[in-house]
């Protein structure tokens, strides 16, 4: 037994090394394929953590009345936090600090800051800022506040201490982002399937080539009565070394690859630099890479030669 | 040791390659096949092998109805028959050492007799100093005795060799009958298809002469006559 894995390992060694030519074109495709599968890695991390930035950065703001509580503010701030849909933590910004703030922006425009000074008192009321779990989840989150209505003009809520909702001002912008998210998630997963299955069908065929030229060769070693497994073993083996060497091709050239677009991509897209990515994940792309190299090598020959074994 | 019993070979357009042949082989006999091209030879070879299956008719070898083996069987039956083709059939990616010890392996042969085998066998048909050579630098002529090395390889019980100086000069042709018929000195039966005239002249053994998918001559001490 141990015997024939031996015999197997050194032949499928063998004739990967001496069909030279052959050998390498297999490689150059399948690291194609591989390719294709990594940029398909990259993609994703960089749509998922563009989609999170960008959730971030929408949120509501709930304005309080001036003379809301500190004790009120605190009991409905908890309340909001309690909410399935809301992402802690909710925010609070005090009257003195939205002041400060407005100061702040305004610092070069003198005329507003002395109307705000003639007004003697504070104007600001407190706000609390708030962050669904999912961008669809605000409008729940807004009915529970007690907002009716498409344009946001009815307006009963159980809390008196809100004053107004920013909601139906970020209304629009916020739907046509969940939807843009949606679609793009769901495109994208569409065109990586295909593109994968286009890459392993090309393999495929590559592969089937190569062991159709082998063809007189296995009937010659079931004449001289070789098992099915003794002359399917090779081509498995050499499959699984295609798949390997291209495999490490693949990564190797994902090195210069991300290392180039790093920047861009930090740049265009909100703070994802791929080449970070590359290296911080290394061990799982590794992983994902070689054992898809190996699995569509050694499947694709151990089909293949499934046709010419019949004799 | 051979008995083929009113075999039939029709294909599905109806085409006739063998009808009701029936004729049996005792073992250490030299039998040659003969018959022009289409004659059915090569599918009588075919059957035997178990490459192809019979419309009607059984094939024994010894007690084995070869068309009733299993995948398993059939792979143990061929280790013990030895098979020389026309075309040689080498595996080109490996050097004459491989390809005769690629019969060993495949036979579950160790490595220790597969280092002692390979280079006696090779001595045998005068190739010795060709071992490390692959098959595309070798002449028509030593292919064949590579193939023949490789039939015999396994000690079998027959050796069959299907046209074998089908594609060889006159001297190398006369080179691979010597051989063929040492190896039935020896004590192996061989059975060879061919239409060379001199070659079953040469030999004076018996002949089965094939027309049209029937046996119509079996002749003791055959000549070529058709």
């Amino acid at each position: 037994m141990w015997t024939t894995i031996k015999r197997i390992i050194r032949s499928g060694f063998y004739s990967f090394w001496r069909n030279g030519f052959v050998s390498l074109s297999s490689v150059l495709v399948m690291v194609v394929t591989l390719f294709v599968i990594g940029s398909t890695i990259f993609s994703g991390a960089i749509l998922k953590s563009t989609l999170v930035e960008i959730e971030k950065k929408v949120d509501i703001n709930i304005y309080l009345v001036r003379t809301a509580s500190e004790d009120d503010i605190a009991s409905f701030k908890k309340d909001l936090e309690q909410l399935p849909e809301v992402a802690p933590p909710v925010t609070y910004t005090s009257r003195d600090q939205a002041l400060t703030d407005f100061r702040a922006r305004h610092q070069n425009d003198q005329i507003t800051l002395q109307a705000l000074d003639e007004l003697g008192s504070n104007p600001f009321g407190a706000s609390l800022n708030v962050n669904a779990k999912n961008p669809s989840q605000y409008e729940g989150i807004v009915s529970y506040l007690g907002l009716k209505g498409a344009d946001c003009r009815s307006f009963e809520s159980k809390y008196p201490i809100i004053d107004k909702v920013n909601y139906c001002q970020n209304k629009n912008a916020i739907d046509s982002l969940t939807k843009i998210i949606t679609s793009a998630n769901r495109l994208g997963f569409a065109l990586t399937i295909i593109l994968i299955i286009i890459s392993i069908l090309i393999t495929f065929n590559t592969l089937r080539l190569v062991i159709y030229m082998s063809r007189d060769e296995i009937s010659v070693m079931r004449l001289v009565g070789a098992s099915t497994g003794y002359i399917r073993g090779p081509f498995f083996v050499a499959g699984a070394v295609y798949g390997f060497i291209s495999a490490i091709i693949t990564l190797i050239l994902f090195y210069p690859v991300t290392l180039w677009l790093g920047k861009t991509t930090e740049d265009f897209f909100v703070g994802l630099n791929v080449f970070s990515y590359y290296a911080s994940n290394f061990g799982q792309i590794f992983l994902i890479i070689v054992l898809s190299g190996v699995a569509i090598g050694s499947i694709s020959s151990f089909l293949a030669v499934r046709k010419y074994l019949k004799v | 040791m051979i008995y083929f019993d009113k075999v039939s070979k029709v294909y599905p357009d109806n085409s006739i390659a063998l009808e009701e042949v029936s004729f049996s082989i005792e073992p250490k006999e030299f039998v040659s096949i003969v018959g022009h091209s289409g004659a059915g030879k090569t599918t009588l070879i075919k059957m035997f092998l178990g490459e192809e299956t019979p419309s009607d008719g059984k094939i024994f070898f010894e007690s084995l109805d070869i068309h009733k083996l299993g995948k398993k069987e059939i792979n143990n039956f061929r280790r013990k028959v030895g098979v020389v083709f026309q075309d040689f059939r080498l595996l080109p990616n490996k050097n004459i050492y491989e390809n005769i010890a690629f019969a060993m392996e495949a036979a579950g042969r160790t490595d220790e007799d597969i280092e002692a085998d390979v280079p006696h066998v090779l001595d045998l048909v005068d190739l010795g100093k060709k071992i490390w050579n692959f098959p595309g630098e070798l002449s028509g002529g030593e292919k064949q005795r590579v193939a023949i090395a490789r039939a015999i390889v396994n000690q079998p019980d027959v050796i069959i060799a299907d046209e074998p100086t089908g594609n060889l000069d006159p001297l190398n042709t006369y080179d691979i009958v010597q051989i063929l018929k040492k190896i039935n000195d020896l004590g192996t039966t061989v059975i060879l298809t061919t239409h060379n005239k001199g070659v079953i002249d040469s030999l004076a053994k018996r002949v089965l002469t094939m027309e049209n998918g029937k046996i119509i001559r079996d002749d003791k001490l055959g000549k070529y006559v058709i």
